[in-house]
């Protein structure tokens, strides 16, 4: 016997909005086997996990802060994955971007003015754009496999943050410890609420956020791609380059985590560190999945992304359970999401195990 | 006048009831367990960096049981969230941290600001306040010793050592380690291979083999995980741990381990908070202070080495030796430190050479 899975010839329309709600209710139902397996109290877990994080303005502003990179990122791999382009390396292009403008707060470093921020927002912008870009052309160009090549670039990028901050643009006062000068106040984000972390990056992932719904539901431009990834064939006897949609892609996906990488460099960090993400451009391929590719689906599925970290964080320091324990939690979470998900649209079929295989 | 009557009556309702609720809060507060919270830059495991601060967690616990209220968190990475994660820990109310990384320096400096009343312990950073200390132990001194054993054992007179990153904690070890292991022999070769990661398993073990296919028949690491240990004991190799004891991941390779003891520093911090007298210090104890210990050595290990280390294991601890006195020359040969001086706590805190002995060139 072999499982298979067939899609769907109708999705109900019901079940699509009743997903969520069931994996909410799963992930209750086990969180609370778990936990009073571990010999908590079930319903205090699930309060610190899901609802403490929240009860503070200051935690509110993390809560948001911790989604912007996400957002940002995912948003621009959605455009991509809609068009059939896979581009694995949003990490790498967060990364140059944070390099790009977090090298112009230190070109200018104690001559700033009130340009300094919107320059790195452009150069970061820039910074993941050219790195996209690369990837996308090795596409065209010589068929190689975007899959790998932007993977396998996510990694340079890392590389040379590290020699960056390990080299050249060490802080001369810092004992030879691999990090930047702090930038100065021109070249950090404005802060939004007074107490709080929470700064002008997450406007601009909202802002940037509507701008591609727009892009994508009623632009020419966003239909192509639509179309390039639903049937190839059909917009390829429309005319449609397909060249044009892979580049397109990546250099729209590239720009977003690039501004993501300076958002929270210029945002949170206020430095460049061996290490500026822990991991947001991989994380953002789930959030993109968990929205269903819809620009106002990522804002949900990268706050529900962004509480789980939180919640992770709170299940440790209140209930002292281990990171062993936020992690399975965590993974169930997400497991019960996207299992529903699967399963509204496909079925699970048994068939019989062919003879010779 | 009535009214000035049931006035007079009301605030002094309110004056009795205000003093009461302090007073009792004051009690309270007095039997009040001391909220203590950790932040660890990887999961505790069972051997490694924060498995040596977790087992100081633990020895808090025990000297002081339930006068103090411990919490901590693991794998809190080293960028926009730590500082999440120290203010959160401050908020619920820990009035003693504990940052146990180098990465959390800015952020743990920039939350201390916002709690005043909190008293701050960063480890390994320079930056300091009026509620952050900072501490730090003299590694290299057990690196040194390390080194002495490691250059004894050694018959290709080739070490190989995995190293992290290129920041002036690792090369002290480095240079120490190479140090100690010339002291006993002089034609010793130090090669490092630098993986960029405080945690790769994978990786550092490809790099200790690597180093062993060079000829390298004792390896030692300055990484998180055990998996250079491992591989030399499947190699039939020797292994100087890290960190923690590692002889049970290679009872035959394991020779000895130079180990982080944060158990006392911790102790007294509890106590200067308890006795209401914490201020900010600067600590870089070592081997005199009980901070840095060897590991049991391995059976391998001859009688007379052993004596020459327990020598300059007390010359150490003692003041009579310092494993960077001069004359400390570079790898390019130039000195660095002339003969009868010796190397000031400053330019240990920023070296940025490797001595000679070391093989190639710092990356």
């Amino acid at each position: 016997m072999l499982l298979r899975l067939e899609p769907r010839q109708t999705s109900s329309k019901w079940m699509q909005y009743a997903t969520p709600l069931i994996a909410a209710a799963l992930t209750v139902i086990t969180g609370v086997i778990l936990f009073t397996a571990l010999g908590r109290d079930p319903f205090l877990a699930l309060y610190t996990f899901f609802v403490r994080p929240l009860t503070s303005v200051y935690g509110i502003g993390e809560w948001a802060i911790k989604a912007t990179p996400l957002l940002l990122c995912a948003v621009g791999l959605s455009v991509g994955f809609r068009g059939n382009v896979w581009n694995i390396g949003a990490e790498g292009q967060l990364t140059m971007g944070a390099i790009c403008g977090g090298g112009v707060a230190l070109a200018f470093w104690g001559n700033e003015g009130i340009w300094l921020l919107p320059l790195m927002l452009i150069a970061g912008a820039a910074g993941g754009l050219a790195w996209g870009a690369i990837p996308a052309i090795l596409k065209n160009r010589f068929n190689a496999n975007e899959i790998l090549t932007s993977l396998m670039l996510t990694y340079v990028a890392i590389q040379f943050l590290g020699y960056l901050v390990h080299g050249p643009w060490r802080d001369p006062d810092g004992f030879n410890f691999p990090e930047t000068r702090l930038f100065n106040d021109y070249g950090l984000m404005p802060v939004l609420v007074e107490g709080t972390r929470l700064h002008a990056g997450v406007i601009l992932a909202v802002i940037v956020t509507i701008i591609v719904w727009i892009f994508m539901s009623r632009t020419f431009q966003g239909f192509k791609v639509q179309v390039a990834g639903q049937a190839p064939a059909a917009a390829a006897y429309a005319g449609y380059s397909q060249k044009g949609v892979v580049l397109l892609s990546f250099l729209v996906s590239g720009a977003l985590a690039g501004l993501a990488g300076i958002s929270e460099v210029s945002g949170t960090i206020g430095q460049l560190q061996p290490v500026v993400s822990p991991g947001y451009g991989f994380a953002a391929i789930i959030v993109a999945f968990l929205g269903r590719l819809h620009p106002f689906g990522i804002v949900l599925a990268s706050l529900l992304m962004s509480l789980m970290y939180l919640g992770g964080e709170s299940l440790q320091i209140n209930l002292n359970l281990p990171l062993a324990v936020t992690g399975v939690f965590q993974g169930l979470l997400l497991f019960f999401v996207l299992g529903s998900e699967v399963l509204v649209r496909y079925r699970i079929k048994l068939t019989a195990t062919p003879k010779e295989a | 006048m009535k009214t000035d009557q049931k006035l007079q009556r009301i605030t002094a309702f309110f004056a009795v009831a205000v003093i009461a609720v302090a007073a009792g809060a004051g009690l309270l507060r007095a039997d009040d367990p001391l909220k203590i919270g950790f932040v660890y830059v990887s999961p505790i495991g069972d051997a490694g960096w924060t498995y040596q601060h977790e087992l100081g967690r633990q020895a808090i616990i025990a000297e002081f049981g339930d006068r103090i209220d411990t919490s901590y968190v693991e794998s809190v990475p080293e960028g926009a969230d730590a500082e999440r994660v120290i203010r959160q820990l401050a908020a619920d109310g820990n009035t003693l941290i504990f940052t146990t990384s180098f990465g959390y320096m800015n952020p743990t400096i920039k939350v201390a600001r916002q709690f005043p009343n909190v008293t701050f312990a960063h480890a390994t950073g320079y930056k300091r306040s009026d509620n952050v200390s900072t501490y730090l132990a003299r590694f290299y001194e057990g690196r040194y010793l390390t080194g002495i054993v490691a250059g004894s054992m050694t018959k290709s007179n080739i070490i190989g050592y995995v190293a992290a990153f290129p920041i002036p904690e690792v090369v002290r070890g480095i240079n120490a380690f190479t140090r100690g292991a010339r002291s006993v022999n002089p034609d010793i070769e130090v090669r490092v291979v630098w993986v960029s990661s405080w945690y790769d398993p994978g990786k550092e073990r490809e790099a200790a083999e690597a180093l062993i296919d060079q000829g390298a028949d004792v390896v030692t690491q300055h990484t998180d995980s055990t998996a250079v240990v491992q591989a030399a004991q499947d190699r039939e190799v020797y292994a100087i741990g890290y960190h923690s004891d590692m002889s049970k991941y290679g009872p035959d390779a394991h020779l000895t381990a130079s180990t982080h003891v944060w158990n006392g520093y911790y102790i007294d911090s509890v106590n200067a908070v308890l006795g209401g007298g914490a201020s900010s210090t600067d600590v870089w104890g070592g081997i005199a202070q009980d901070m840095v210990e060897l590991a049991p050595l391995n059976d391998a290990v001859p009688a007379d080495v052993r004596a020459q280390v327990e020598t300059a294991r007390e010359a150490i601890s003692n003041g009579e030796l310092h494993p960077f006195a001069g004359p400390v020359n570079d790898n390019s040969g130039t000195e660095r430190v002339p003969a009868g001086e010796v190397l000031s706590d400053g330019d240990l805190l920023s070296m940025d050479y490797y001595v000679e002995g070391v093989q190639g060139t710092l990356p």
